[in-house]
Parts: structure tokens; sequence; C-alpha cells
């Protein structure tokens, strides 16, 4: 269809990711070894969300493709969130 | 137009698969998301047994698999690229290290659950019983939820070999290559998957 257009992500961008990815890994393992009690989960799910965006953008090529596949995934997970959100409300005032 | 100018086109439509290969990514991402609420919500109430519970994990063991799970990411990644530049050879070994990768990470969840096993920590066993609701609940989880990340490597492998014979037999190409993009897809599903059972089970104890 598209083929024409379709962007070719060069190996060069691929490695750098990579080297990112693996950076952002050994400051989680770091940060959470060191003990920051309540704050250690929030670091930790910070950096994995910095992680899931860089493949999400990157290496699932969202970066790239149609805007229609950004507005699906953006919108799964604020479906997501949402029940996140109506959970931890309905624990929090039992 | 006339009877005789009809030709045989391909019935192909890229963007549809594509767009297809994600409503299924949707639905396997709502899967573990649910799983991951319901962790949340049991170490919201056992938050001391949880904390003891992960000090039983072996964060290297973690930190490889996340490595090997990052770094095949990257090579079928790179393996579409390759599609693209019509350079065959380059795409199966690419392809190549991906299955291998994979294998690597099920060899190590292998022994880490044989690990766990060993020591008497495994769904029902007699050592959890005794330790208590919050030990059960945290070793039934990281059991099924890594359990069935795994089932996941297995399809992906099963996936991306399909790709890997179409490659070799010139079925898949710089033109039609929309099937190894998908499982790409799917690889890098397991891999995002993956991002998140790593902190949560290995990482926060």
């Amino acid at each position: 269809m598209s083929d024409s257009s379709h962007h070719i992500v060069s190996y060069r961008t691929y490695g750098l990711i990579l080297v990112l990815l693996l950076c952002l890994t050994g400051i989680s393992v770091a940060v959470t070894q060191i003990e920051l009690t309540r704050w250690t989960m929030a670091v930790a799910l910070l950096l994995a969300s910095t992680k899931s965006f860089i493949v999400l953008a990157i290496f699932m090529h969202l970066k790239f493709d149609e805007k229609i596949f950004r507005v699906m995934v953006a919108f799964v997970f604020l479906v997501f969130a949402a029940v996140i959100i109506v959970t931890f409300l309905d624990y929090a005032f039992r | 137009m006339s009877e005789t100018a009809v030709h045989h086109d391909e019935h192909r439509d890229d963007l549809g698969s594509k767009l297809g290969m994600w409503l299924f990514i949707f639905t396997e991402l709502l899967l573990f998301g649910g799983l991951f609420i319901v962790y949340a919500v049991y170490r919201h109430a056992n938050q001391e047994a949880f904390h003891l519970a992960a000090k039983q994990l072996d964060v290297t063991v973690g930190t490889i698999n996340t490595v090997i799970l990052l770094i095949s990411s990257m090579t079928i990644a790179m393996s579409t690229t390759a599609i693209q530049k019509k350079d065959k050879k380059l795409t199966l070994i690419l392809i190549g290290i991906t299955l291998i990768l994979a294998l690597v990470f099920l060899v190590n969840k292998y022994f880490e659950w044989s690990g766990k096993i060993s020591h008497g920590l495994y769904p029902g066993s007699p050592v959890l019983e005794e330790l208590g609701q919050g030990d059960i609940l945290f070793f039934g989880l990281y059991f099924f939820m890594t359990g069935l990340h795994a089932v996941h490597i297995i399809v992906g492998m099963v996936f991306l070999g399909v790709g890997f014979m179409r490659v070799k037999n010139d079925r898949l190409s710089f033109d039609n290559y929309q099937l190894l993009e998908n499982g790409g897809l799917y690889w890098h599903l397991v891999d995002l998957i993956w991002i998140f059972l790593f902190p949560l089970f290995y990482l926060i104890t």
C-alpha cells in the first residue's frame, strides 16, 4: 500500500535506542538497590514507563506510523489508567 | 472495461494487517494490565509479606533476562530495516539472533523456576502454606504472570520462526514484509510486558 512512503529507521538509531534502554535499566536496578523506601516504587515505575514509551515510539514505529495508531494507543492507555484510578478509589474509601 | 482486461492483483492490505495486529496487542495489554492491577491491590493489602517474598527473587537473573529481551527487541527491529534494504542475508541473521536470545531467556527462566521449586516455593506447596496468605499470593502471581509471559515468548518464537522461513523461501521480501513487521510488533509487546514485570517482581522489595 503506502510502502513507497514507508520510513526506514537506520541501524544506528536502533543501536542508540538500545544503549539508552540499557542505561535506564541500569539506573532502575541501582536506584532500587539503595533503600529509598516509599519513593522506590514511584521511581521504578517512572523509569519503566519511560522505557515503554521509547519502545512504543521507536521499536514499534509509532513515531513514524500514521497518526491513527498513536491515537488508538493513547486511548487504550487512558482506559487502563481510568480502571486503575477507579480500582484504587474503591480501595481507598472502603 | 473488457473481460480480457481483468488482471490478477494481489489482494493485500498492509495497513489493515498492521491495524489488526495492534488491535490484538491492545487485548494483550489489557489482559496483563488486569493482572498488574490484581498485583497492585494484593501488594497494597499484604505489604510486609510482599516485601519479604520479593527479596527471594534473584535480581541478577532478572537483570540478565531484561538485557536479553532488550537486545532481542533491537535485533528484530533491525530485521525490518534489513528487509526494506533488500538485505536477505542480514534479515535472516537478525531474526536468527532474536530466536536464539528468546531461547536463552527461556533457559534462564527454567533454571530460575527450578531453583524456586526446589526450595519448596511453588503454588500449593507445603512451605508456602506455612508462610501465609501474602506469600501464597506473591508466588501465585509470580508463577502465573512470568509463566503467561513465557508462553508469549514461545508464541513469539513460532511467529518469528514463520517469518524466518518465509524470508528464506523468498515468500517475504522488501515489498511484502508485513508479516515480519507484525511479528516484530508482537515481540516488542513481549518486551514491553517484561519491562513492567521486572521492576514489580524483582526490583521493588
